[in-house]
This record gives C-alpha cells, structure tokens and sequence, in this order.
C-alpha cells in the first residue's frame, strides 16, 4: 500500500507529522506494509495534511486529516469522512494549467528517479543539445517575465549576460519570498527542488556561468534542508559539477542563507547580503547582469522564473508563449491567502480575472463576510476593492490600476479589516525594513506611522500630509520599498475614504 | 559559552568561500546562542575587515542576536495574511498569557515578531522553537504559552 503525506511546512503546520506517525504506527498494528512517501505538497492548502492513497483508478485524496481520522483510512475508506474522491479530479486542482508545478505533490521530492521518470531533466538535456544563444533565443521566445515582481523579460536579461565578457559569471536564485502572501518559492523547493536545480543549471549553460547560488531567507528552514540535500544528490548524480551530464562543461550550485532582511529580496541588496555586507541597495547602472556578484556579470532570477524554465526548454518558447494575455505570457502560480475559504497555490494562464480567482476558484472568505479588499502583489501592492474584481490577471491591467501583479500573491480580507490599521501597517513595515539609503523611504515611514495615528485620532489636518508624503516617497526613494509603500496606503484611502475621515469614530 | 577554538574552526571550515560573512555569522549564532563580542575582533581579522565593519553587518540583520535569546523562542507573524485572520487579538492573547511584549526576554522566553513565515494560506501562524505551527486560534495560543512558560 502506498500513502503519501506532505512534509512541505504548511503541511507540517497543520499537523502532517502527527499524521504520517499515526499512519506507520496504523499500518503496523494491523500488520499491513505501507510505503510512506513524503511528498511536497499539491497546494490545496485549506485540505492540509491531505494524505493521498494509491488505488488502481489513481491517488485519492483524503483531508484535513488528524491522527484520529487515520484508522478510517484502513478500516473503512471508502466512507471516510474526510474522503476528497479522487487528487486530481478536485476541481482547484483540475482547473489549473500546471507546467511550473507539474511534480509538485506527485512525487518524492529528493527522488532523481522520480524527477525523471515525471520529464524531469529534458529541458537540460535540450539545453546541452544546443549553442548558448540559441538557449537564450528560446527562453526570449517563451515570453517569460521575471516572477520575482518587477517582470523583465527573463531572456533578454540572459542575453546581457551571455554578452558580457568575463571570466567567472554567476546564477544567483532569489529565493528570499519576502512578501507576504506569497509561499509559491516555499512550495516548489520543498516539493521539486531539482526543478530549480534544472533550471539554474540552463540558465548557466546558456550564459556561460558556471557558479550558482540559491539564497534562501532564514524563516525557511525546511526549503533549505530539501534544497541542500538536492543539491547533494545532484551532484553526486553528475547533474551538476564539472561535468554537467556530460556536456563536458561545469555548472555548481550552493546554497546561502539571509538574515531576516526583508530588503534583501531587492537584488542588488541581496547581492551584498551574498558578499558578506550590510543589505543595502546598490543605485542602477551598473546592472547586476554586468556587475553583480563580486563585480561581476550575474544572472539574478527568482525561483519561479527559473523553474519555469526547465518547461520551456523541454516543450518550447512557442509553446509556453501561446498561453496567456498581452505581454503577460505563459502561466503564473497565483498564492491564494489569508481570509479565505479555499487557500493555496494555483497555476493558471494568465488572464483569470480577480473576481473568478477570490470567488469562484477560492470560494470567498474563510469567515463567510463578504470581501471587503483583495491585497495583491505583497506588502508594496494595492488593496482593490471589490469593484476590481473584472481585473484580467496580468502585468499590464494591474498596473493600469495603480497596482502590482508582483509575486503573485494575494491576501483576503473580510469586512472586518481595519484599514486604517493596515495602511498603517504598511507605513510601519516599511519603516522596519528599510535599508536606510535614502530619505524619504527611511524618515518618510516613520512620518507615514505618525501621521496615520493622527488621522486615527480625528486631526483633520493630517490626511492631506499623507498624500504628500507619499509623493514624496514615490519620487524621492531609490528602490520599492521606499517608493512602493504608498500603493498600499493610497489605495485603502482611495476606496474606503470613510475609514479615514475624522468622523470615523462619530460614525462607529 | 563562548569558546575561540570553535570559532577558530568555524573560521577555517569558510576558508576559501566567496562572501563568507554570513555563512560564519549564522555558525557563530548556531554554536553559542548569538554573536558573542569576543568573536568580533576574531571574525575582522580573519576576513581581512575592520571590526566596525563587522558590527555593522551583525546590526544590519534582524536575525543575529547580541544577546543570547531565552530557552524558547516564539515568532509570531505579524504580516498581512495573518492580520486577516485575527491574528492582532491572538498576538495581544499571547502577550498577555507570557506577561511579555513583542521584542522581549522574560522568564527564558523570547516573544519575537515575524513577517511572512510563508504559511499564508493557513494563517494566522507561528514558529515555537523548531516548530511551525499554523491555523492558530485562541486555543492553541493558550497551548503555547502553557508549553514555553513549564
Ligand atoms: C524591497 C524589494 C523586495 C524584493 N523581494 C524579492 C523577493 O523576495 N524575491 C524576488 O525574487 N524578488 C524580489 N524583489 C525583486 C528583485 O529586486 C528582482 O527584480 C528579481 O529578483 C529579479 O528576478 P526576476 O526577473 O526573475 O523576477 C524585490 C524587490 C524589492 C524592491
Ligand atoms: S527606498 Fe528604502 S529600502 Fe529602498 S534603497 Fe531607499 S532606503 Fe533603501
Ligand atoms: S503573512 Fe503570516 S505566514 Fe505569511
């Protein structure tokens, strides 16, 4: 009999461990032999720990499972309460387009054999089979944007750095996942780390990098265990090395660790973080691509975006850019979270609207409120209210609109925000965080947090001050933090004005 | 305690590394608890930098202590996904069950915020110790504090 239980932490979070003892203790009283495979997770997180069981029709998904609900599992699961009918025929799952997150949930995931057996590794071997340039013609085909937040076309930022003429170049994988509501990186390194893996290691044969670097934050933990130990078996399996399956050419890969510096997902920021200094943002010229690490020629990607890559070199640019809307191309693994019924990670083309996302895919608020504000795009993005819900997903259409596609995550709130409170937030988070370059961003924040307590405090005075601080930050701040802060702040002023006038406590 | 054979090993196992400072300062904070000022001068000198250098990228990062912490550390996420979920109230519940702010040492137990330990989808949540804990409410924050303070 074979079982699966997650060990992504959210899994784990909710209890997965717990499950996974009671399942081996279950199946030794009854003398039954089980394989226990401990997969990543398939990102319905509200079904968390979702145990799956083999049977000849396919995996049947059973959950939120507790201890107390395993002996079900082998006395009678065909009335099991917590029965989900079959894994992929649950309708979150079987709306997707997963190309990113294919493996993810299906297989074990340090398991080489099981990459391969599931396509892993034949976007490499395709990669090997070709010259650099061509490699990075096909990723520029595909239309794949930088998944990180800021969207620059993946491939042309691989063409600078093939160009660039040095002797040592570098890949270096941002997985520092900052924003809040967004775990999408988390998922696919503790479920498919060698998709990562794969995907750095085109992306050094194509620009002709041979040292990869992954930087992982701290609050990480368990992406980090899975990501060295695939990096291990990787190595030892000639994936990667001097001789990267024998291509006769090197590519390695070694994992960092942050320090818990939010700013330090800021690529520049994040490259002195890897050289030993303080997180402080470069000012741009020079780009990264032509020097970054140790002043040189440097690939900076996110984690999505090079996973994303393993696909396209396997099945085509033209393939992968046949899917989606505008310059927005190809699919985009959407963080579902927060106050909501249905929470979890979804792969879909771009072009979804808001709308189907938050009320049809995710079946509205976990409290059963109505929606009051959708945050999308992390701490930097804006709160649309629910008239945006017809906003096609994609990078154009939220920008339109005064907000950022960024990570793809985003955070449901039910009627009860406060968003006074949570303009507030994003003042005071900005100010936590900020690196401390520039002015407006360090002493803006700390103003921003003042005068939003004078607004909460009914000083008429004082929301006028916002708007102007805000401009400023906008203007004046050399990064996103600084000049992204006031999306959040603005937009909870635009659409709910009444949260921030000093009737609001007459009104209460 | 502090202890400069284990530094001076700590030292060399990053010999020939690119950009050690961080891999030695997490090591340095995973064998004694935090960056022990003993270890300053040490770290400078091995990595050819001054020692301010050194303090200010110790001080630039929210995770190197210049302190030990106590025997139970508790963060919890402060971030956006989690505020939705009433995680405010269960933040003032917790501090209220330690008889601690956010940011403070009492009683062996370090109450410290996080924002975003990626648990989003199954907010609020928080990590005791070694240990995610996600979907939390009033129960299981009673349970917590109950545990970290025994
Ligand atoms: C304050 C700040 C935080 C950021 N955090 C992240 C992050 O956690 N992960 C990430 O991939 N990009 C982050 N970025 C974007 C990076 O600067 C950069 O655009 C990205 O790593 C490039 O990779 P991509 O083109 O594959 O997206 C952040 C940017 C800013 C300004
Ligand atoms: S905007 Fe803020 S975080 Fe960005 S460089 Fe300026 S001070 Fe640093
Ligand atoms: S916002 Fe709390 S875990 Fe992400």
């Amino acid at each position: 009999m074979k079982i699966w239980v997650p060990a992504d932490a959210a899994a784990r979070a909710c209890g997965a461990d717990e499950v996974a003892a009671a399942i081996s203790a279950a199946a030794e009283q009854r003398g039954v032999t089980v394989e226990l495979i401990r997969n990543g997770t398939r990102g319905m997180v509200w079904l968390e720990p979702l145990v799956e069981v083999e049977t000849p029709e396919g995996r049947r998904a059973f959950g939120p499972m507790t201890p107390e609900d395993v002996p079900a599992l082998f006395d009678s699961p065909d009335s099991h309460p917590k029965a989900q009918g079959l894994t992929e025929e649950i309708p979150f799952f079987k709306r997707q387009t997963r190309l990113t997150f294919a493996r993810c949930g299906k297989i074990d995931p340090l398991s080489l054999m099981d990459y391969e057996a599931e396509g892993g590794l034949a976007g490499l071997r395709a990669a090997i089979a070709r010259t650099p340039a061509e490699v990075v013609e096909e990723i520029v085909a595909s239309g794949l944007r930088g998944r990180g937040g800021a969207g620059f076309p993946t491939g042309i930022k691989w063409r600078t750095v093939l160009g660039a003429k040095a002797a040592q170049k570098y890949i270096v994988c941002n997985a520092d996942e900052g924003d809040s509501g967004s775990f999408a990186d988390r998922m696919l390194m503790e479920g498919d780390p060698f998709c990562l893996i794969e995907g750095m290691a085109i992306a050094g044969l194509a620009t002709g990098a041979t040292q990869g670097y992954v930087y992982i934050r701290s609050e990480y933990p368990d992406a980090i265990r899975v990501m060295r130990a695939a990096v291990e078996a990787a190595t030892h399996a000639g994936v990667l090395g001097a001789d990267v399956l024998g291509s006769g050419r090197a590519f390695r890969v070694e994992i960092r660790v942050g320090a818990g510096a939010y700013v330090c997902g800021e690529e520049t920021s994040l490259l002195n973080s890897l050289e030993g200094k303080r997180g402080v943002v470069r000012a741009k010229p020079p780009l990264p691509a032509l020097e970054g690490f140790m002043g040189r020629p440097t690939v900076v990607n996110n984690v999505l975006s090079l996973a994303a890559v393993p696909w396209i070199m396997a099945h085509g640019g033209a393939a992968y850019n046949a899917i989606g809307i505008n310059r927005s191309r190809g699919t985009i693994p959407l963080q579902i979270a927060g106050n909501v019924k249905h929470g979890g990670l979804f792969e879909t083309g771009f072009g979804i609207t808001l709308g189907e996302i938050v009320t049809e895919i995710a079946g509205g608020t976990a409290s059963g409120r109505p929606v009051k504000a959708v945050q999308v795009g992390g701490p930097l993005g804006a709160y649309h209210p629910v008239s945006d819900f017809d906003l096609p997903f994609c990078y154009e259409e939220f920008a339109g609109q005064g907000g950022l596609v960024g990570h793809a995550g985003m955070i449901i709130h039910d009627e009860g925000a406060d968003m006074l409170a949570l303009a507030r937030f994003a003042m005071e988070f900005c100010a936590i965080e900020s690196c401390g370059k520039c002015t407006p961003c360090r002493i803006g924040a700390v103003r921003g947090v003042e005068t939003l307590d004078r607004v909460a405090a009914g000083d008429p005075t004082a929301l006028p001050l916002i708007e102007d601080l805000c401009n400023t930050m906008k203007l004046g701040s050399l990064c996103a933090l600084g000049g992204f802060t006031p999306y959040p702040v603005l937009s909870a002023i635009r659409h709910f004005p009444e949260e921030f006038t000093p009737m609001r406590e007459a009104a209460e | 305690m502090f202890d400069s054979a284990r530094l001076a090993q700590i030292l060399h196992a990053h010999e020939g590394v690119e950009g050690p400072l961080l891999p030695i300062l997490h090591d340095v904070q995973e064998s004694f608890g935090h960056i022990p000022e003993a270890a300053l001068d040490p770290i400078a000198e091995a990595l050819r930098l001054s020692r301010a250098e050194v303090v200010g990228v110790v001080g630039f990062y929210h995770d190197f202590r210049k302190t030990p912490a106590g025997a139970h550390v508790v963060k919890l996420c402060r971030a956006e996904a989690c505020q939705s979920m009433g995680g405010t109230a269960l933040q003032a519940r917790l501090e209220a069950a330690l008889g601690q702010k956010m940011g403070e040492t009492k009683n062996g137990v370090t109450l410290e915020a996080v924002y975003c330990l990626g648990l989003c989808a199954c907010a609020p949540a928080a990590l005791v110790d070694d240990r995610l804990i996600g979907r939390l409410d009033a129960a299981r924050v009673d349970a917590i504090a109950k545990e970290v303070r025994a």
